[in-house]
């Protein structure tokens, strides 16, 4: 942060003589500024999550909440989970689910995120074709992620263009049902959907190698391979950490996506909370979140371990 | 550098491509189908071109007023916009010098953007669902009348689906911020300082003009995540929905490609903004040279 360069510039003028007045008014006004931001975090961010803990721990009927503590919503939850011979129970199935789906969309967010923007870092000579290039990256962020999903419609659909293509081209005999509202389709959809979160944070920490490093493992003798393996990865990492962050808690909460594209057929967590909201079980669906939150934060701690995401900016 | 590319760079440039295509390519192929003729299927071939489908949307779609949602989308979206651009500017503003609780304002702020949004969603719903009991339990205790008569909720688009939205547009906003502040050139403060501006002076007249640019890039975000916006909408928006609400309501319930030119207005009105957007950047950064 460049604190430090308005504290430096009021402490240079200790001559003036209303300088006391006047910094201890200064002291007040960024409290004030940033009431508005901390009024909306307390409302609608810090008391809906003390809610949800609440209402976790408490009882509900068919049509109303009991506010009474009970474990019940968290034992039902895992009800049978410690029984593994009976096959795992619903949660830790959805959860398995929800983790693999993740996993997949990582793994190809990444790849693809990253050759990406080592194309625009690294082989794209001018600025302004670069930025313009990371533009047309990032746009797409801007338009409706429902709208993005439904397009695959006529490309993936049994008369859609790829099972057109793959018919008359006498690749397969009978259209292809496992291409639209399948596993398949939900993972290209995160995929088509998150690539951007991580494009722009890995853009923007590549942007920052000095360019006489790579020269530098160049000149010492290191292969292609090597140098962006040893040189480009590494310093990159900050970027790729907050991409994968991003990436992973999109999933780990998603129902729209799964919703749509997995044609209701995939669980997820996100898709159960949902379910249970609809059902009114509103002290279930509170238990469920708080233990998605924690899974969520522990992997965001772990993975904030690597990074200081505010020197990113 | 050598004058002649590598073959690493075709390669690349390759899957560059094929990413792009990738993009872009679903979107476009719905813009094409929104113009079916009136014949035509969700799918190729194009049986004709024609505006049928936009007609129809024009007409309603079916039982839901699509209209209404569309309404209700940009008077939020205008709201939200608004809220995050004069939020944020003040607190990447404050953010520059030390307050206290500097670090959990900030942390606080990365953190609603990264709990997944079902259970900000979910916990907004709680939150005024526990206000409803509250208030009812109030008017019963005290008799009002009004209460037992004519209060329901106090969820709803402006309030419930406002601090939804904002939660989720925010962070960004100030993210923008934090990154023009740290390039922000501090000597020109300094200076209008040292010639006896005063602090709202300053930040009127050298801060203000100076960011401008980066502000509507900020209202940008600000419109075009809340009119995107879906998750974090869908618990806590009341008993009107938004229009990509509905939208993801019609995905399983309309089979004709009045969905595709649905989805290609949708579309139309976030380049819309974004051309609007750029165009306002350029002409602000004209006018200030000339």
């Amino acid at each position: 942060m460049s604190s430090s360069l308005p504290d430096t510039a009021l402490g240079a003028l200790p001559a003036v003589p209303a300088a006391p007045a006047r910094r201890r008014r200064a002291s007040l006004a960024p409290l004030w500024q940033a009431a508005p931001l901390t009024l909306v975090l307390l409302l609608f961010f810090v008391f809906p999550l003390l809610a949800t803990a609440v209402v976790s721990l408490w009882d509900y009927t068919e049509y109303s909440l009991v506010p009474a503590a009970t474990p019940r919503n968290y034992v039902e939850m895992f009800e049978g989970c410690g029984n593994l011979a009976d096959g795992l129970c619903t949660t830790f199935r959805t959860y398995i689910s929800t983790l693999r789906l993740c996993g997949m969309v990582w793994a190809a967010t990444l790849v693809l995120g990253f050759t990406a923007s080592y194309f625009l870092c690294f082989h794209v000579r001018t600025q302004p074709v670069r930025m313009a290039l990371f533009l047309l990256c990032t746009a797409p962020f801007l338009t409706s992620n429902v709208i993005r999903m439904i397009s695959w419609i006529p490309l993936l659909g049994r008369e859609g263009v790829v099972n057109s293509a793959l018919l008359s081209l006498g690749i397969v005999e009978a259209p292809q049902d496992w291409l639209l509202f399948s596993e398949f389709s939900v993972v290209l959809a995160f995929v088509h959907l998150y690539t951007l979160f991580v494009v722009v944070p890995v853009f923007n920490s590549m942007m920052r190698i000095d360019r006489r490093l790579l020269e530098a493992a160049r000149d010492a003798g290191a292969s292609g391979w090597q140098t962006l393996w040893h040189v480009v990865v590494p310093l990159s990492k900050p970027g790729i950490v907050i991409g994968s962050i991003f990436v992973i808690v999109l999933v780990m909460g998603d129902f729209v996506t799964v919703g749509v594209m997995g044609g209701q057929q995939i669980a997820s967590v996100g898709k159960v909370i949902q379910v249970q909201m609809s059902y009114l079980q509103f002290p279930a669906a509170a238990a469920q979140a708080m233990v998605l939150l924690a899974l969520v934060l522990l992997i965001i701690t772990v993975m904030t371990k690597l990074v200081d995401i505010r020197r990113e900016l | 550098m050598q004058d002649r590319r590598p073959l690493a760079f075709w390669l690349l440039a390759l899957v560059f491509a094929l990413f792009l295509l990738f993009l872009y390519g679903p979107t476009l192929t719905i813009l094409v189908l929104s113009f079916q003729g009136p014949e035509g299927g969700l799918t190729f071939p194009l049986q004709g071109l024609s505006l049928h489908w936009y007609r129809r949307l024009w007409e309603g779609v079916g039982v839901v007023d699509i209209w209404a949602a569309f309404g209700r989308s940009v008077r939020l979206g205008l709201v939200v916009t608004v809220l995050t651009t004069v939020i944020s500017l003040a607190a990447g503003y404050a953010f520059r010098r030390r307050f206290p609780g500097q670090g959990l304002l900030f942390h606080l702020t990365v953190a609603s953007l990264i709990v997944p949004s079902i259970v900000v969603s979910l916990g907004i719903a709680l939150e005024f669902r526990l206000l409803d009991d509250a208030v009812k339990a109030w008017g019963e205790a005290n008799e009002i009348a009004w209460v037992a008569e004519s209060y329901t909720t106090a969820m709803g688009l402006f309030t419930s689906g406002l601090g939804a939205h904002l939660t989720w547009t925010i962070p960004f906003g100030l993210l923008i911020m934090f990154a023009v502040f740290n390039r922000f050139p501090g000597e020109v403060e300094e200076a209008a300082r040292d010639l006896g501006a005063s602090p709202w002076q300053v930040f009127r007249h050298v801060v203000l003009p100076l960011v401008a640019p980066s502000l509507v890039g900020v209202a940008l975000f600000g419109f075009t995540l809340s009119w995107d916006e879906i998750a974090r909408s869908s618990q806590a928006i009341g008993d009107l929905n938004t229009l990509p609400l509905e939208l993801q309501g019609l995905t399983t319930t309309v089979t004709t490609p009045e969905i595709y030119a649905l989805g290609t207005l949708t579309t139309g009105v976030s380049v819309l903004v974004i051309g609007l957007a750029f165009g306002a950047i350029l002409l602000w950064r004209r006018l200030r040279r000339g």
